[in-house]
């Protein structure tokens, strides 16, 4: 059996490929001049320009947060570079002309742009490195009125929609790193979902982060019109490195009245190794506003990164207006995750459900740190939470933080948790009904992280118990 | 924000106290507490510990030592506060020792109880094995300042595989001389190997004005001993009121505490427990009960240090009109504290509009053999209970304050001792329901 076990740990990581090609990269540092280079080379409006350089002088006089239940080397920000684009010689009218070893790695990664138009029914905006290089079913999206685009793209094409919601969730001076991200971003996605419509697709983004040295700093605007609805994923790999790469990305949501926006991320960047030597530093600043009757509901599967600090929020701003989270984080190997979720009641009768699932197996540490704010003029808010924590082995850690703050007296919160641990007596029985130990372990976390994967779109459902049985292969013996 | 006026003046103060004027046996740690107090300040909303409770008033108001003027509280003025008549009781009034009004000639076999001033002679071991022990000046700035002020306090000892029926009643009791006064009273409590024993601390505040209480209690309980440990803190609506439990845990041990809090105008209570030994238990339940502009803040922290230990926590609130209130839960779960189990329980009922509750239960856990469960819950009365009780026969106020009272009554029940169970009821039942002519 430990040899199995072994040959599992040892695994290396599925995806842990780089695939050459030549780069456009600007040298390590950051400075105005940083933020004025990656502008013009995206040839922004000057507002947006501005904006930056307000974003970047607010950084300048930011300290980098230490309050999350993570450790980590210091950040050289100068050595990071804050620019990487894929070398091509003109914009890009189809498939045809992207280069073919950027196909072959979406292939590798099993998202073959052809495959995917052809069979899935899944559009896929995929971001390589920092720009976006394919696109499908534009055109059925366009026909609805739909705008899916690059983000960059967005700037050119619809400045009012961008100028109109760009900050207006996170804005620049939020904290830190979305600062960072405002002076930096590089590109990202764009979503509108005019009056009324309801997308017929799901939506979705493979991000993924190839250069050697390159932060990513992505920015996502979804912005759903009254009365419409939007399922939104979000799915990322990346190949292996040794040094750390730092990620600061930030997602926008905008739901106006009585819009519905689903927004699901799978998350397998690469984790680092068995002493924590590389992996992914990964800190997202994620969030929505719901207006009236609107709801916004993310639903997310950690299982990769080195370190994860992430809270994808909601501001239920509209009177009876929704909130959902539910996740999954699995920190395994020497992987840190402080994660959770943020619901700010501010309209009357709002409501908001969180369910977490923290794993911990080896020398991991998890930690849910959320927050559930009902502000005074909350009439009726409701809050239920439940975050439950599993431990696998002796070396790990599950940590709960919530944050419960009322100032009005006709709301109900509802704040549960339990931690376990998988029993040897559900090992066996499943062993005598004749699946092996992975097998068993693999069942029984499924059933643990059963309510959250029920919300994930099914071909992402399916991908996350796969995800989920390689992160704790090896865990239990 | 004035929150640096004054500390400069209480590190003076406190460096006063510990220099020349000195008593002899306590000098050194007097002097210890000074230098961590300068070194640590008063705690800022910074700091994450102390994120909803803001001492930035309290640091405003020059409090000057208090001088133990006793003038005017007679045995008759503390009648209401003592639970019986009988039991051994420790007073102190303005953060001084009452020899007259104390009663230690009941004092049952096996037990030692003195105060801290006389006990640095004759339990001299004791002392210097508890001080500092638990709650060391590095703590907080809170605990330094009262290493600096050390001197007023009680020590009680219980000998080994003794069992002592009747509780130790340790009264601090502040009257208008005490105004704009501080005490920085120290208790410790020493169960010994198979001991079996009730303590309990009252606070009580005779008056309006602002005075401070900077507690500390360092507690040990050794293998297999059961020490109950009750804080009845009825503070004046003036006060404030910081106290801090800090106690150790042996093999097989339990400590049970609780904790009811209706006083002060800002109040802070530490409890935490170290369950440093193998098979031990802690039972800390609490309840609050607020109103006006009252400020109230409960920490409690549950550390599990060793294999096969049990906590039990259930802690309660009350708020009404503008009070806020503060709970912070946590339970620590060390990597070899396997089968553990610990269960933790918060439950808020808001009565008004305005009042306020943050409350964060958290679990730190390490050991992957563990059953830890959190459950917190904020609301107001159930509807469909009042609607049952009104369908009843019973009118909307009366169902409203039934179900008020039973909603603190819940938590009460779990005072073993009748006598303090009975009487903190009685408070309950006098706040919340007409039926205040039942009394006594």
């Amino acid at each position: 059996m430990s040899a199995t076990i072994d040959q599992l740990v040892n695994r290396e990581y599925q995806y842990g490929f780089s695939t050459d090609i030549e780069s456009n990269t600007l040298p390590p540092g950051l400075s105005e001049d940083t933020v004025r280079f990656i502008s013009a080379k995206k040839q922004e409006p000057e507002w947006l320009l501005e904006w930056r350089l307000k974003a970047y002088r607010r950084w300048l006089t930011m300290t980098e947060p230490h309050w999350p239940n993570v450790t980590y080397e210091p950040i050289d920000y100068q050595a990071v570079s804050y620019y990487s684009e894929p070398k091509t010689e003109k914009p890009l009218g189809s498939l045809d002309e992207v280069d073919p070893k950027l196909l072959e790695t979406y292939s590798k990664l099993g998202i073959s742009l052809n495959e995917q138009k052809r069979l899935s029914g899944v559009a896929v905006d995929a971001v390589f490195d920092s720009v976006s290089v394919g696109t499908t079913f534009r055109e059925e999206l366009a026909k609805e009125g739909i705008i899916f685009c690059s983000f960059g793209e967005a700037v050119r094409e619809h400045p009012e929609l961008v100028k109109q919601y760009l900050g207006s969730v996170v804005p620049y001076s939020d904290n830190y790193f979305a600062a960072l991200n405002s002076a930096v971003f590089s590109d990202g996605s764009f979503c509108y979902i005019p009056k009324g419509v309801r997308c017929p697709l799901e939506l979705s983004t493979y991000f993924r982060i190839n250069q050697s040295n390159t932060g990513q700093f992505e920015r996502t605007l979804i912005v759903a019109d009254e009365g419409s609805y939007v399922s939104y994923l979000e799915g990322c790999t990346a190949p292996k490195r040794d040094t750390n790469q730092l990620h600061a990305a930030v997602v926008e949501i905008v739901a106006l009245d009585n819009a519905t926006v689903k927004y699901s991320t799978v998350q397998n960047w690469y984790a680092g190794d068995e002493e924590g030597k590389g992996g992914i530093y990964n800190f997202v600043t994620k969030r929505g506003k719901a207006m009236t009757n609107a709801k916004i509901s993310w639903t997310q599967v950690e299982t990769g990164s080195a370190i994860t600090w992430k809270y994808p929020s909601v501001i239920l701003q509209g009177d009876n207006s929704v909130g959902e989270f539910y996740s999954v984080a699995v920190a395994s190997k020497m992987q840190q995750a402080d994660t959770g979720t943020k619901m700010i009641h501010i309209g009357r009768n709002t409501k908001s459900n969180i369910v977490s699932k923290g794993i911990s197996a080896m020398k991991g540490q998890n930690s849910y740190r959320g927050k559930v704010h009902i502000l005074p003029k909350a009439e009726g808010a409701r809050n239920y939470t439940q975050c439950d924590s599993m431990l696998v082995g002796n070396a790990c850690g599950a940590h709960t933080f919530p944050y419960i703050e009322v100032e009005n007296n006709s709301a109900i919160l509802e704040h549960e948790a339990s931690t376990s641990k998988i029993g040897e007596d559900q090992i066996f029985y499943l062993k005598q009904r004749g699946l092996d130990a992975e097998q068993a372990v693999s069942m029984i976390v499924s059933g643990f992280c059963k309510e959250v994967f029920k919300e994930l779109p099914m071909e992402f459902a399916l991908e996350a118990q796969q995800l989920l049985g390689i992160t704790l292969e090896g865990s239990v013996g | 924000m004035s929150t640096t006026l004054s500390v400069p003046a209480l590190v003076e103060q406190a460096t006063q106290a510990a220099g020349a004027d000195a008593p002899e046996a306590l000098r050194a740690a007097r002097a210890e507490g000074a230098q961590q107090f300068a070194l640590l300040g008063l705690p800022t909303t910074k700091n994450e510990d102390w994120h909803y409770t803001s001492v930035s008033s309290l640091a405003a108001i020059p409090f000057a030592p208090m001088t133990g003027d006793a003038t005017g509280v007679t045995a008759e003025t503390l009648a209401p506060y003592r639970f019986a008549d009988e039991w051994p009781a420790l007073v102190f009034v303005n953060g001084v020792y009452q020899p007259s009004l104390s009663s230690l000639a009941t004092l049952p076999e096996g037990i030692r109880v003195l105060p801290l001033g006389e006990a640095v002679t004759t339990l001299g071991d004791t002392v210097s094995r508890l001080l500092g022990s638990a709650a060391p000046a590095s703590r907080d700035g809170f605990t330094a300042l009262n290493a600096s002020f050390l001197g007023e306090g009680a020590v009680v000892h219980v000998a080994k595989e003794m069992v002592i029926d009747t509780p130790v009643h340790l009264l601090f009791v502040t009257t208008d001389a005490g105004a704009s006064g501080m005490h920085h009273p120290r208790v410790l409590l020493l169960a010994e190997r198979h001991a079996k024993a009730t303590v309990i601390e009252s606070w009580i505040g005779l008056t309006e004005q602002p005075y401070f209480t900077n507690a500390v209690a360092e507690v040990v309980v050794e293998d297999g001993a059961t020490l109950t440990h009750l804080k009845v803190q009825r503070e004046g609506r003036g006060a404030f009121h910081v106290g801090t439990i800090e106690s150790k845990q042996a093999r097989d041990s339990h400590y049970i505490s609780f904790c009811f809090t209706t006083g002060g105008a800002l109040s802070r209570s530490n409890i935490s427990t170290l369950l440093d030994g193998a098979g031990c238990g802690t039972t800390l339940n609490g309840l609050t009960m607020l109103d006006g502009t009252q400020h109230g803040d409960v920490q409690t922290r549950i550390e599990h240090a060793q294999p096969q230990c049990f906590s039990r926590e259930i802690y309660k609130s009350i708020l009404d009109e503008h009070s806020h209130g503060v709970f912070n839960g946590k339970v620590y779960v060390h990597p070899i504290a396997q089968q553990t189990d610990g269960k933790q329980t918060n439950n808020t009922l808001l009565l008004s509009k305005t009042a306020q509750i943050d409350a964060k239960p958290q679990l730190e856990i390490f050991a992957d053999d563990v059953k830890c469960t959190h459950g917190a819950t904020v609301g107001q009365i159930d509807r469909t209970a009042l609607f049952y009780m009104k369908s009843r026969g019973v009118d909307a106020d009366t169902a409203q304050q039934l179900l008020t009272y039973a909603f603190a009554a819940d938590v009460l029940e779990t005072i073993e001792n009748e006598a303090v169970r009975n009487a903190l009821e009685l408070v309950t039942l006098h706040r919340f329901t007409s039926l205040a002519t039942v009394a006594d």
